[in-house]
């Protein structure tokens, strides 16, 4: 589905993303783990047209996403949620969804009324997406009045509301409650089901280890390793990147004091 | 009672400039390049109907058009800087018009008259309204129409798409473009919009003086222009109509018996205004206030805003 190949993004002297190769399959859900500064949200931004790379190819299905402009990225099928939320905070939570809606292929309405109508098919969609994030009974308030989780909810729903083939999570767990992330991780199951290909980019290792079936550990730019969440936590060189030394890895901090 | 017309005909023509930046503001653009815009719809439908004896209203229409293609042409560099870089590129834009029309000498002799545009002299003999028999309450009809029908397009714009996608570009341009909002479209339509509305506001105000010279069009009307929006307030059409009232009618006019101290009095009562109501005049809880009254449902939320 997506692949990168040998992907890098140099802002001056900083290989922030260097020669990285990155295969996504249709279906998966794929996590991207790394220590902070490793390129994991450049790689977002890359991919979603943000930034352009320095070199290397972004392929969605085969077709080269690299000259395409961000918005057109959207129509190509990539979706994505960003690390600090960014919604319209005053626009309704409806608006925030009605901006990024898009019709299915195949049941496309007219420019007009895709920009000017308030057809019913579209209305009756949007209120499905909005139950499914548990914020029907919300649609008219401001995005911005919003509590933390339903804005994570919130952009969650806009980030689906324009029908992606693939969706990037930045980070979604950021600031969540155990509760909430176990909410988190049921919705992300739910858009695998209904055939969304997910690339989650996390920190919080309850979410990542739990749900993905692939794992990718990116560290300067790179990828290290890739495999199944079983073998990247018993992986002597993802413990390294993570921890700075393979020896003290089960206990964290405390034990190296100790030691 | 030709006063109030007067300052009716001054009332009507500064919101059609106020909601031109209005349009702007909306996706978050902060221009002065309005002026340049109204200019161009002055001088272009002036010459229309003096040296070309055009109908009114062809030259309305043609002035809108030309301000708006060189609006949607600016719209496009425009799109390469934000906030004050904007600004100053709009500002640039407003006085090359302004120079331009200030160096324009194009007198044509019509019924034995020499009329045009005299450089620095200024365009002197736009006399349509009156040579067609117009009175003033036609004139200041006229502009009301045009005022109404801008403002309930703007209005109507808030309940479709449309301008819920103007909007949320003007929230956060990152985060529209990655749920697939095409700026490039969005932002050059708003300027293209902006320089229409401009483009009639400036055919009407040069048709109902019946004069105009580069001093008309400096970069206090530019700033003008955007204090009605800011001042009146974003969230609704309708704050910039009564920034327009406040500033035009009662500021200006209704301190006029204070001679030169007006000025002082001007800027106090704007700082008052903008620290009273930071929001606009117009903010959400006086939407909710007047929704209240009118007996409607107001929205939950906008009393939070």
């Amino acid at each position: 589905m997506l692949r990168l190949s040998n992907l890098s993004k140099y802002f001056g002297g900083v290989r922030a993303v260097d020669a990285l190769e990155l295969n996504v399959k249709t279906g998966e859900i794929f996590g991207l783990i790394g220590p902070n500064g490793s390129g994991k949200s450049t790689t977002v931004n890359l991919v979603c047209g943000i930034f352009g790379p320095t070199s290397g190819s972004i392929e969605l299905d085969g077709v080269d996403l690299k000259r395409q402009a961000p918005h057109q990225r959207i129509d190509a099928g990539v979706s994505r949620t960003f690390q600090n939320i960014r919604l319209f905070d005053d626009l309704t939570v409806w608006q925030n969804l009605w901006v990024a809606w898009r019709d299915a292929p195949g049941q496309e309405h007219s420019w007009f009324s895709n920009w000017f109508g308030r057809s019913l098919s579209r209305r009756h969609e949007i209120q499905k997406l909005l139950e499914f994030s548990g914020l029907g009974d919300k649609s008219n308030n401001l995005a911005g009045n919003l509590a933390f989780g339903e804005q994570r909810r919130l952009e969650l729903a806009r980030a689906m509301a324009s029908k992606p083939k693939l969706i990037l999570l930045d980070e979604p767990a950021a600031g969540m409650s155990s509760a909430e992330v176990t909410d988190l991780r049921q919705r992300i199951l739910t858009m695998k089901e209904m055939g969304i290909t997910v690339l989650l980019i996390e920190h919080v290792m309850e979410l990542v280890m739990n749900v993905s079936d692939r794992i990718g550990v990116l560290n300067f730019g790179t990828l290290i390793a890739e495999g199944l969440p079983e073998e990247i936590q018993n992986n002597p060189l993802v413990q390294k990147a993570y921890f700075g030394s393979s020896e003290n890895t089960s206990g964290g901090d405390t034990n190296a004091i100790d030691q | 009672m030709l006063y109030f017309l007067g300052i009716f005909q001054t009332i009507g023509v500064h919101t059609l400039l106020g909601l031109s930046a209005y349009v702007l503001l909306l996706t978050g653009q902060l221009s002065l390049g309005q002026v340049g815009f109204f200019a161009i719809g002055a001088y272009v439908s002036g010459i229309l109907t003096v040296l070309f004896s055009w109908h009114i209203f062809a030259a309305l229409a043609v002035g809108a058009l030309v301000a708006g293609f060189f609006a949607f042409l600016i719209g496009f560099p425009a799109l390469r800087v934000k906030g004050l870089m904007l600004v100053v590129a709009t500002i640039a834009f407003s006085e090359i018009v302004r120079l331009f029309f200030f160096n324009l000498s194009w007198r044509v002799e019509v019924n034995g008259f020499d009329v045009g545009p005299d450089s620095t002299q200024g365009f002197r003999e736009i006399r349509y309204f009156a040579a067609n028999g117009w009175e003033q309450t036609h004139v200041v009809a006229l502009i009301w129409s045009f005022v109404i029908l801008v403002m309930f397009l703007l209005w109507w714009l808030d309940r479709v798409r449309a301008g819920a996608v103007l909007r949320a570009v003007g929230e956060d341009d990152l985060a529209a473009q990655s749920s697939g909002v095409n700026l490039t479209m969005v932002k050059v339509a708003a300027m293209t919009a902006g320089g229409v509305i401009a483009g009639i506001g400036g055919g009407l105000f040069a048709h109902s003086t019946t004069y105009v010279d580069h001093h008309t069009f400096t970069i206090l009307l530019a700033t003008f222009a955007v204090s009605y929006p800011i001042l009146g307030g974003h969230k609704n059409v309708f704050g910039t109509l009564l920034a327009v009232i406040f500033i035009q009618g009662f500021v200006i006019e209704g301190l006029r018996f204070m001679g030169d101290y007006r000025n002082i009095v001007f800027g106090l009562l704007i700082i008052l205004a903008m620290n009273l109501r930071p929001q606009g005049l117009v903010d959400g809880h006086f939407i909710s206030d007047i929704k209240k009254k009118l007996g409607g449902k107001p929205k939950k939320d906008s009393a939070d805003a």
